[in-house]
């Protein structure tokens, strides 16, 4: 919080709410999103494919038996939920669980740390790290799952099939635009939703842990002479955060569970037949 | 909230995570956890087949057990039956040899009896010949009355 010193809460809480940017209007890109999202996927799913190559039927190492606790909870869900047969839903799940999983957890580092570091070592004014917390990153994997909705449709019920769904369900054929409006207002509240609470959730742990930052550098707005006020507001920071970061292990957590069961349930709905 | 261009490499980098997961990690898990069950299953089997063969062996081993202890019984009885015979032959049989010892001995006596008889009668038969013939020497030829003496000495 040494930089800090210079700016007032408000400057400190929009810094950190800014973005690495680099170029204009749509198409610029948030560069730190994208390197924190690929840099935690590539060090987590990386890790599981050393374990993977090295993976025994046997006695599982450590590692292996918690890869694999994570894998068999993720395939039973899946099992439970989506009856058809598909090579895709598994891994979809497993990777929609364990990048959201990771992606969320970098929320629990303090956050000044990452950012100082960037700043320190490549002299970038802004950085975010949880990549949860920009939409971009929720909605290109709600997009993507709506996507393989659409796949999952014809893949299994044929064009035909899920026309007929579209506009015969759920008053019959003679309704058939009421139908259709119901369908497009429900086939696209999907990716929103799953998208907005996501980013939501995460977007908002991000700010009270930025907010309990600024009680915490408020010593300095005291002044040293203010002994009380000033130990009052770190010892504020220090139990607070970590109230919050208790109760954020269970939001982390539960995200990325509630993003990989919808998924599953919305492909399963597109698979079967209602 | 702002929708920019990161999207689309958000999309990008989401493909292709879900790709490698695709590819490179979910079919040795799948490999693996089934071989896993696999054994878990053999092993279950294996462990129900052990337990079984156990209780089979143990009843056989009871069985074994009992019939040793019938057949021992029945040895035991079969020595001892053969013991009562064998005194029981012994006894027979010096019950016989004593009768047999005893009945030589009577036949002995009775053949010592009928000796010292005919010697006694022989001997009464010289004296009364004896007798006779001192009676008879002056008067009767002892050869002419020979038999008539051997004819006495006969009735004798």
């Amino acid at each position: 919080m040494s930089e800090s010193a210079a700016l007032t809460p408000n400057e400190y809480i929009s810094h950190h709410l800014s973005y690495l940017q680099v170029g204009q209007g749509f198409w610029s890109l948030n560069v730190d999103t994208l390197i924190m999202s690929g840099a935690v996927g590539c060090v987590v799913f990386g890790l599981m494919w050393l374990t993977a190559r090295r993976a025994t039927a046997g006695v599982p190492g450590k590692l292996q038996a918690f890869v694999e606790i994570v894998i068999g909870m993720v395939d039973q869900q899946v099992r439970d939920t989506f009856h058809a047969k598909s090579k895709l839903v598994t891994p979809l799940a497993l990777t929609v669980f364990v990048w959201v999983f990771c992606m969320n957890v970098i929320d629990l580092i303090p956050v000044d740390f990452l950012p100082m570091l960037v700043e320190k070592g490549f002299g970038a004014g802004h950085f975010r790290v949880v990549a949860t917390a920009d939409a971009n990153a929720t909605f290109a994997m709600s997009l993507t799952v709506f996507a393989l909705i659409r796949r999952c449709n014809f893949k299994f019920k044929g064009v035909g099939g899920f026309m007929h769904e579209v506009f015969a369900s759920p008053f019959g054929i003679w309704l058939a635009p009421v139908n259709f409006v119901l369908r497009l207002i429900e086939e696209f509240a999907k990716p929103i939703s799953l998208a907005l609470r996501l980013f939501g959730n995460m977007f908002a742990e991000e700010v009270l842990f930025i907010l309990l930052a600024v009680l915490g550098a408020s010593w300095q707005v005291h002044g040293v002479g203010s002994f009380f006020a000033s130990s009052a507001s770190l010892a504020g920071q220090v139990i607070l955060s970590l109230g919050w970061a208790i109760f954020s292990c269970l939001i982390i957590t539960l995200q990325a569970f509630i993003f990989m069961m919808l998924t599953i349930v919305y492909l399963s709905m597109a698979s079967e037949s209602h | 909230m702002n929708i920019n261009a990161t999207l689309i490499g958000q999309a990008i980098w989401f493909a292709l995570f879900i790709w490698f997961v695709m590819k490179m990690v979910w079919p040795y898990f799948q490999r693996i956890i089934a071989e896993r069950q696999k054994e878990v299953a053999d092993g279950l089997a294996a462990a129900e087949r052990g337990r079984q063969t156990l209780e089979i062996s143990t009843r056989q081993a009871e069985e074994e057990v009992k019939r040793a202890r019938e057949r021992a019984a029945d040895i035991v009885a079969q020595a001892e039956k053969r013991a009562t015979q064998m005194v029981d032959e012994a006894r027979g049989a010096a019950r016989e040899e004593g009768s047999r010892e005893k009945a030589a001995a009577q036949a002995e006596i009775e053949q010592q009896y009928a000796r010292a008889r005919e010697q006694l009668r022989e001997q009464v038969a010289m004296l009364a010949v004896a007798g006779a013939e001192k009676i008879l020497r002056r008067e009767v030829d002892a050869r002419a009355h020979a038999q008539l003496l051997e004819s006495i000495k006969a009735q004798l």
